[in-house]
């Protein structure tokens, strides 16, 4: 398994680059990532899907899909694919420091 | 980091229910992937996008091998014989069993599931041939469908991409 350091603290991670520990998981570390995947700012509602992301992932240890996103945070699809263009999917689980979505829809 | 975005097309020609999930399924992944999807709807795949249908697609039993009467909790591999098929009523069961799986899955009726890609960036478009075979005009199709194109069009359209025929 192979480590990065992202924001001054040394992390697990995978291939593809998601954090396989979610407790190492720091909101700086979600900063940094985001700028990796080309969001500059995290906006308030950047915010609210990662902490959905995050409960939900450390309650049943996956991450949401985007259909479990908007209904669980009240955020529209275009908004969703607004606020995490090219691919939410990924990004999402990526920056909340989860593995990729196991679900299909 | 100027890598092309990678794009995928799919041709949906079957107006059954269980025919109309593959390409929202994949699409749906596509989307959420930043692939770019285009969706073209033919024949009888224009069910999918036509508004007087949507909410009616339906799966037949009959000359249906994979429809086994484990869906509806009798274990084993017996499937719904032919002849017990086409009693009046087996589709709307079917069909009734197959939504009843997909809810109990959370996925959305297809209608939702279009809207869902469509708003996701999906761009659909309906089969000039077979509108005009079936006397469909653009007022009859959900919103979100950006057009009737003839299928030169859509090989304009999806240069490069990825085709997914359904």
């Amino acid at each position: 398994m192979a480590t990065r350091t992202i924001a001054g603290k040394t992390v697990q991670v995978n291939d593809e680059g998601f954090m396989t520990n979610p407790a190492e998981w720091t909101k700086e570390i979600a900063v940094e990532l985001a700028k990796e995947e080309g969001i500059a700012e995290l906006t308030e509602q950047h915010w609210k899907v990662i902490d959905f992301c995050r409960q939900t992932g450390l309650s049943s240890g996956k991450a949401p899909t985007l259909r479990q996103i908007t209904t669980g945070t009240g955020l529209s699809t275009k908004d969703l694919f607004a606020l995490f263009p090219k691919g939410p999917a990924k990004k999402v689980a990526r920056i909340s420091g989860l593995g990729k979505p196991e679900g299909c829809v | 980091m100027a890598e092309e975005t990678r794009k995928i097309a799919f041709i949906c020609s079957k107006g059954d229910l269980d025919m109309a999930y593959p390409a929202l399924v994949m699409g749906w992944a596509a989307l959420g992937n930043g692939i770019d999807v285009t969706i073209f709807f033919t024949f009888w795949g224009l069910d999918l996008i036509n508004k007087h249908r949507v909410d009616h697609l339906e799966l037949a039993p009959v000359a249906n091998t994979s429809m086994k009467m484990s869906m509806m909790g009798i274990p084993g591999n017996l499937g719904i014989p032919n002849l017990v098929g086409v009693l009046p009523g087996m589709t709307a069961l079917t069909t009734k069993l197959m939504k009843d799986k997909m809810k109990a899955l959370g996925v959305p009726p297809v209608r939702e599931y279009l809207e869902m890609l469509v708003d996701g960036g999906a761009k659909l478009y309906a089969c000039k041939m077979s509108v005009d075979m079936m006397g469909l005009k653009k007022e009859d199709f959900i919103d979100g469908v950006e057009d009737i194109v003839t299928a030169g069009d859509f090989m304009d359209m999806t240069e490069g991409a990825q085709i997914i025929f359904i």
